[in-house]
């Protein structure tokens, strides 16, 4: 058996030498086909999971009347734009039940570069938990801002992009989207930045809530009419509004009795809760995307092993010569047949191994974007089932696109390919 | 052989008897030629032997085995371990070096042995040439890799096919003499066809094929 296999091997590797510049193209084609579909794969499965599997932190969001995804998207993602406001009240109400663990305010409406600016309270940095046991914290030398100055905690990818750094100035620009013609007056003073989450806090400025309301030309409507913040003077409850209010549960059935409360019976708020599954819906609503981009990963996997026929089958005619001498040198039909379909494997194989390379690539730059618009990041090393199944399956589908030009090697005439006959 | 026919179809929808012996034998380690002009079944001859072609009628034993009652890979096999080719163009795998080309004479048959190929080719006179590939070598060279290789499967009957139809005489001659010395020393025998007048008269057994071959001095062709 190993005399046989050794034989196969000393066979392939001439022919892989000698057709050395079809087989690496076809190499780089079957490589090109698996680490895109390895990519494709498993950044499906890692954005899905970092969208839907709870890694936010909170059980819900409560936010004004509207589309509970618009809400997560906003206040979970700082994707959207917000669906408007709820009054103060609203906040301090379920801040108050017994059955919710914690709720956070958020106020947004403002930006620096691009990058979103959150008023919020300092629970979000002593009472949130990102994950089980994590809270947010600053770099070493930093602190917490002061609830009660302008001063601000950044976001390390935030950092990391702008510049900004403890002791750095900045002032907000207005809206959630950067216009330079929009800044405000205030300058905020940066008190800590805060260590990495790999969460989309990592993309976001948090400012104490007070002060986005004291920004000169925010006017609150929390009362039905237009209050704006006077230096020196505290601003009535009455009149304070949040976009949306974090929400933390002691159990799930919280969830579910204030969902049947706000969403059913109420008219004034929304609940978005779960957040995963509400995440889970967009991305079945989008199921049609997944498949047509599993579509095209199969096609383009099915056109590289076609790659690997046709570079096999256009060498069958000048090799008719070698299978006939091989056979007369007492090689059986079968062994011809299997070099042929090794040697397609083999390409396949080799081909899967490079993939690999290729899927570091591409995931490499499509993490990276996907960091940039979301703040999640994706892991690049996470094995997933397809970074196993597609190069398995490539191999096979590979060594599969060998049969045909082996039967064509198998097939072979010996005594009229021994020319010349005397 | 006995009585061996083999017939290919004509173009014409007929078929052309090619061979038609009666009984034909080598003795063990014995050398042996078989003369014929150019198209009279001498290639036939040599792959029916070979096991490469199968007759239509007859049996052919090899080594005590009978070809007729094999099947194709018992035959692959048999050919393998048994029977050495020396093709008229030498039939050299040509991106295979030489020491490659002589351990795939050994590869299907007792298995690959470098040592085995290298002590070959140094017979032949190549020891400097082992990584030669056959563009790189005298067409006299690539002969003898040919030869090495026909002796590279240990094989009791050597088959030669027009061996030195592509030599100038004198290497010819050269080449004839190895390929008798070195049969002999391996305990080969040795059937080679030839057209060539010099090639066949140094040997002591020489037959016409047409004088064995119905087939070829009939005339017979039922179409």
């Amino acid at each position: 058996m190993f005399k046989k296999i050794s034989t196969l091997f000393f066979l392939i590797s001439h022919s892989m030498k000698q057709h050395a510049l079809s087989t690496a193209i076809t190499i780089l084609s079957v490589a090109m086909a698996t680490g895109l579909t390895m990519a494709v794969f498993s950044m499906q499965y890692q954005t899905r999971t970092a969208f839907t599997g709870g890694t936010a932190g909170f059980d819900a969001v409560l936010g004004a009347r509207g589309s509970q995804l618009q809400l997560v998207m906003n206040a979970v993602y700082q994707l959207e734009t917000s669906p408007g406001n709820i009054p103060w009240s609203l906040y301090q109400a379920v801040k108050n039940d017994p059955r919710v663990k914690l709720a956070i305010p958020y106020a947004v409406g403002d930006n620096y570069f691009g990058y979103r600016i959150v008023g919020t309270t300092d629970d979000i940095f002593t009472k949130f938990e990102y994950q089980a046991g994590k809270h947010f914290t600053v770099r070493p030398g930093g602190k917490y801002f002061d609830p009660s100055k302008r001063e601000a905690v950044i976001g390390s990818y935030v950092a990391d992009k702008t510049g900004l750094k403890e002791g750095s100035q900045f002032k907000p620009y207005h809206g959630l989207y950067f216009d330079p013609k929009m800044q405000h007056d205030e300058i905020f003073t940066i008190t800590g930045v805060m260590e990495p989450t790999n969460t989309p806090s990592d993309r976001v400025i948090w400012i104490p809530i007070d002060d986005v309301y004291r920004m000169k030309g925010h006017v609150l409507r929390g009362s039905g009419t237009e209050y704006t913040a006077t230096e020196g003077k505290e601003i009535p409850d009455a009149v304070k509004e949040v976009s949306a209010v974090m929400l933390k549960f002691y159990s799930p059935q919280a969830g579910f009795m204030l969902d049947q409360t706000i969403n059913k019976q109420g008219r004034v708020a929304t609940l978005a809760w779960p957040i995963g599954r509400v995440m889970a819906d967009f991305f079945d609503k989008l199921g049609w995307v997944s498949k047509i981009l599993a579509l095209v990963a199969y096609l383009v996997m099915l056109v590289a092993g076609a790659s690997i026929l046709a570079s096999l089958y256009n060498t069958m005619n000048e090799r008719r010569r070698e299978f006939a001498i091989l056979r007369a040198l007492g090689a059986k039909r079968s062994n011809v047949f299997s070099s042929i379909v090794l040697e397609a494997a083999v390409i396949a194989g080799a081909g899967s191994i490079a993939g690999y390379i290729v899927y570091f690539i591409v995931f490499a730059f499509a993490s990276l974007i996907v960091r940039q618009q979301t703040g999640v990041v994706l892991d690049i090393f996470r094995m997933h089932f397809s970074m196993l199944a597609v190069p398995v399956g490539m191999t096979l589908l590979g060594a599969a696109s060998g049969l045909i030009p082996a039967l064509k090697a198998y097939s072979t005439d010996v005594s009229k390919n021994l020319d010349p006959m005397s | 052989m006995k009585n061996i026919k083999k017939s290919y179809r004509s173009p014409e929808g007929g078929t052309n008897d090619v061979i038609d012996i009666a009984e034909f034998s080598v003795d063990e380690g014995a050398q042996a030629a078989i003369a014929g002009e150019s198209g009279s079944g001498k290639t036939t001859f040599l792959n029916l032997i070979a096991g490469i072609l199968r007759a239509d009628e007859g049996s052919i034993s090899i080594a005590g085995r009978d070809m007729e009652t094999l099947t194709e890979g018992e035959r692959d096999l048999l050919r393998a371990s048994t029977i050495g080719y020396i093709f008229q163009t030498f039939n050299l795998l040509q991106g295979y070096t030489a020491i490659e080309n002589v351990m795939l004479g050994m590869m299907f048959g007792p298995g690959a042995d470098r040592a085995a190929a290298e002590s070959l080719l140094e017979r032949v006179g190549l020891e400097k040439h082992f990584n030669y590939l056959p563009r790189q070598m005298s067409v006299g060279q690539q002969q003898r890799v040919a030869v090495a290789r026909a002796l590279a499967n240990h094989p009791k009957l050597v088959l030669a096919d027009e061996p030195t139809g592509h030599l100038d005489h004198r290497r010819a001659m050269e080449s004839l003499k190895l390929i008798k010395d070195i049969c002999m020393e391996k305990g080969a025998a040795l059937l080679l066809v030839s057209h060539d007048r010099d090639v066949l008269s140094s040997f002591k057994s020489v037959k016409d094929l047409s004088s064995i071959n119905r087939a070829e001095k009939e005339g017979v062709q039922n179409v």
